[in-house]
């Protein structure tokens, strides 16, 4: 197409539709210089904006009109321009930021990923891990709720929750109606129910997949088994109220719990119902497609037997020439 | 005597009813805008007299009119911002309580230059008896035929509604207080888009505050160029302040801008000197989220002029040396008190309003708290000084709203300019249990310039 527009991100030039977010303009080239996001989900209108870990700094806003932005903006939220030039992992002041933001999420998290269901498929522990600090500076009691009962299917660990206010939207744009919100104001608000109201629409299950952090888990695979020691499995069934395509995550014949398929960037493709996530745990309900692949850097593939490609030396005419060169001064006299 | 504009008969009995406010002139400059101008005609005349924002952010009024969208087929809104939080700042209350007129009047004519068939005014939920005021007042309004339908026969309808808000400070951020209006939760949006494009119900919407939308009436009355006339430079007309603090005469003043902040702190006019004979230690001149300044570096600015009431001369020197104008939120510290205490009690405000929804501002304005807390308690540690700076540099700037940037400044700024305060909270714990630090050097004559300040 003729109408799309070029915008440079650290450097690395795409191509882009009008009206692309810097975010997914970066998803676009890949690999290191996608920012992080915790908050924005693709799937969910509206969602984004407010974690602030995908800051990036804007050194020049479009052909037209040069300047660059006066802060750092949310690339899940801000489109792009003709021309645009975006610094990401280039910028000293944006990984600075991002190391704030790190440290501002994680002053009042419990840090109790020993006994958290979502380690090793936790956002927030990846996001830790590559910009976070090794020990903390907040010396002060961290932040507890009082527990609440969401209904039988879903837990609820409001201390854990970085209030990303995704399964807000997933209970605005895919159930009937939404049961739960974000009551109190300030570092006191959290999720709730309306008067102890459970949360069970057809589609709930989905908060679970769609939360960053293990602040809303799996009641039925609740402390069943860590997730790398369970296998996943690509599987389908003819469903009458969603696509039925989803993961099964097995420990030995066993299916322990059935999630949506999710892509690199923890993002599920299809949602699926609560009939295929919670009720069908029986290898005779699916259809098994394959074994899921699953990233290298994922702690869940620690005890798969994937074949690793072997490694390859690529030619670097530059440093051959430079070695030519090198033997042949030293091989002169 | 400088010049009233804002409250010239605030003094006349009644001048709360509609009777008393139109002998004494009032509603002239509905007759005159909607009789004589166009809207346009009226959005320059705001242009030409260079009103700036009375809010805080100080942005030119006419300009961000001129911005509205006009698409074809959707309706615009003006919101008045009369959900006035700020700590320091209560010139809209007093305006609204005593003469409430002055806002319906410009509500009509601010309408009409925007081509607003329906207006609102958003008031803090706290202020119930202004808003029985205003809703009274509206009343009034209507029955005499300024507001309703076909307004003086000029064919142009226009209906006022007053909103009650929830009572968070949060929602005097425009984008917040448009969602809170919309009856949802008050989180600020996202810009862009900004309300001039997408605001109340996804129409253009132009948030003004109370203070601003006033000051309308009197330019129209006399001409945005006569308007302009008063005041210095960029800062042209008048504005109220809100005094408090260690003075003899705390209250709303109206004051030209360009007045010298020494004479309105010192004279009989205005503020009346500092209470019981003390001295002067330090000034928050525009509300809880400017930088506080001490006393040598507000009365004169680091080249050694005499700093005025006006926009530019109150953040000249940026943040290094200045403030900001503000919301007119002038609030004075004698030798007694104590900057530490202060400033924990200026950000225990920002922990408890900001509205939880970006992660820096809903985590460090509590981080924020809980430091300064320990400090002012005298269980502090030298390091937490530097701590702090560090925090507030993680928040500012980097959240959705600016209520992440005013948690943030009067905390750097109470440790750029008083760290050896702080210090001694640390060093000496007993002794700041038991005694305030005083007014130290804070008031002493600044070095000559060339030196880094």
């Amino acid at each position: 197409m003729s109408d799309k527009i070029k915008v440079s991100i650290d450097g690395i030039t795409v191509e882009v539709e009008p009206g692309t977010t810097i975010l997914n303009a970066a998803r676009q080239i890949g690999g290191e210089i996608v920012p992080p996001a915790m908050c924005y989900y693709s799937k969910l209108e509206g969602s984004g904006g407010k974690c602030r870990t995908c800051l990036v700094k804007v050194s020049k806003g479009s052909e037209k009109d040069p300047r660059p932005m006066p802060k750092l903006v949310a690339s899940c939220r801000t489109g792009v321009m003709d021309g645009m030039e975006v610094q990401n992992i280039t910028s000293p002041e944006v990984l600075e930021a991002r190391r704030g933001v790190v440290e501002m999420l994680l002053i009042n998290h419990p840090l109790d990923c020993p006994i958290c269901d979502q380690a090793g498929e936790c956002h927030l522990q990846d996001l830790s891990y590559e910009h976070g600090l090794a020990d903390t500076r907040y010396e002060f009691e961290r932040r507890t709720f009082e527990k609440i009962d969401i209904g039988d299917k879903i837990q609820l660990h409001m201390t854990r929750c970085i209030l990303c206010y995704r399964c807000v939207f997933v209970a605005d744009q895919l159930t009937d109606s939404r049961e739960h919100g974000i009551l109190g104001r300030g570092d006191a608000s959290e999720i709730s129910t309306y008067i102890e109201k459970a949360v069970d629409n057809d589609f709930s299950g989905n908060m679970i997949d769609v939360c960053p952090v293990g602040a809303l888990t799996d009641k039925t695979f609740r402390f069943k088994n860590r997730v790398w020691f369970t296998k996943p499995v690509e599987a389908h069934r003819d469903c009458p109220t969603c696509s039925g395509k989803v993961t099964l995550w097995y420990k030995g014949e066993e299916v322990l719990r059935v999630t949506g398929r999710k892509d690199q960037y923890g993002e599920v493709q299809e949602f699926i119902c609560n009939t295929c996530r919670f009720e069908t745990k029986n290898t005779s309900d699916w259809i098994i497609e394959g074994p899921r692949h699953v990233s290298q850097q994922s702690v869940i593939s620690a005890n798969h037997y994937e074949m690793k490609p072997l490694p390859v030396i690529k030619k670097n005419l530059e440093l051959q020439e430079a070695n030519k060169e090198q033997f042949e001064r030293a091989t002169k006299f | 005597m400088s010049r009233k504009l804002l409250l010239e008969h605030i003094n006349v009995p009644g001048i709360d009813t509609f009777d008393v406010y139109r002998q004494n002139g009032g509603y002239r400059a509905v007759e005159k805008a909607l009789k004589t101008l166009t809207p346009d005609e009226v959005v320059e005349e705001v242009k030409k007299s260079g009103l700036r924002g009375r809010g805080g952010a100080g942005f030119p009024t006419g300009m961000k009119w001129s911005f509205l969208a006009k698409p074809e087929g959707k309706p615009r809104y003006l919101v008045c911002n009369a959900d006035e939080s700020e700590p320091g700042t209560f010139k809209d209350r007093y305006l609204m309580t005593y003469i409430p007129h002055l806002l319906i009047e410009g509500m009509i004519v601010a309408s009409f230059a925007l081509g607003a068939k329906t207006s609102y005014i958003y008031v803090r939920g706290e202020m119930m008896p202004q808003i029985r005021i205003l809703e009274k007042a509206i009343a009034e309004a209507k029955n005499a035929g300024f507001l309703g339908k076909n307004i003086l026969g000029t064919g142009y309808d226009l209906e006022l509604y007053v909103q009650p808000g929830g009572g968070a400070y949060i929602c005097g951020e425009e984008t917040a207080l448009i969602e809170s209006l919309e009856g949802k939760r008050g989180n600020p949006r996202i810009k862009p888009p900004f309300p001039a494009i997408s605001g109340l119900y996804n129409c253009p919407t132009v948030v003004n505050n109370v203070e601003s939308i006033a000051a309308v009436v009197p330019i129209i009355n006399d001409g945005g160029e006569e308007y302009a006339k008063i005041g210095i430079g960029r800062s042209t007309g008048t504005k109220l302040i809100s005094a408090s603090g260690n003075i003899n005469k705390p209250g709303v003043y109206e004051i030209e801008l360009g007045v010298p902040v020494e004479e309105f702190l010192y004279s009989d006019e205005y503020c009346g000197g500092i209470a019981n004979g003390k001295r002067l230690k330090a000034v928050v001149p525009g509300g809880s989220s400017v930088p506080i300044l001490p006393a040598n570096l507000f009365l004169k600015t680091v080249t050694g002029e005499a700093r005025l009431m006006s926009y530019e001369s109150l953040s000249e020197g940026g943040f290094v040396t200045g403030s900001m104008m503000g919301s007119g939120g002038f609030i004075a510290f004698d030798e007694d008190q104590c900057i530490v205490r202060n400033t924990w009690n200026f950000s225990r405000f920002y922990h408890h309003e900001s509205c939880g929804q970006c992660s820096p501002c809903r985590e460090g304005t509590g981080w924020m708290e809980k430091v300064l807390h320990r400090l002012e308690y005298g269980h502090g540690k030298l390091s937490d000084i530097d701590l702090l700076v560090d925090v507030s540099k993680k928040i500012e700037g980097n959240t959705i709203c600016p209520l992440g940037d005013a948690a943030a400044w009067p905390v750097a700024a109470a440790i750029r300019h008083f760290r050896d305060e702080f210090e001694w909270h640390v060093t000496h714990p007993q002794e700041a249990m038991e005694r305030n630090y005083g007014l130290a050097h804070y008031a002493d004559p600044l070095p000559p310039v060339g030196e880094p300040a």
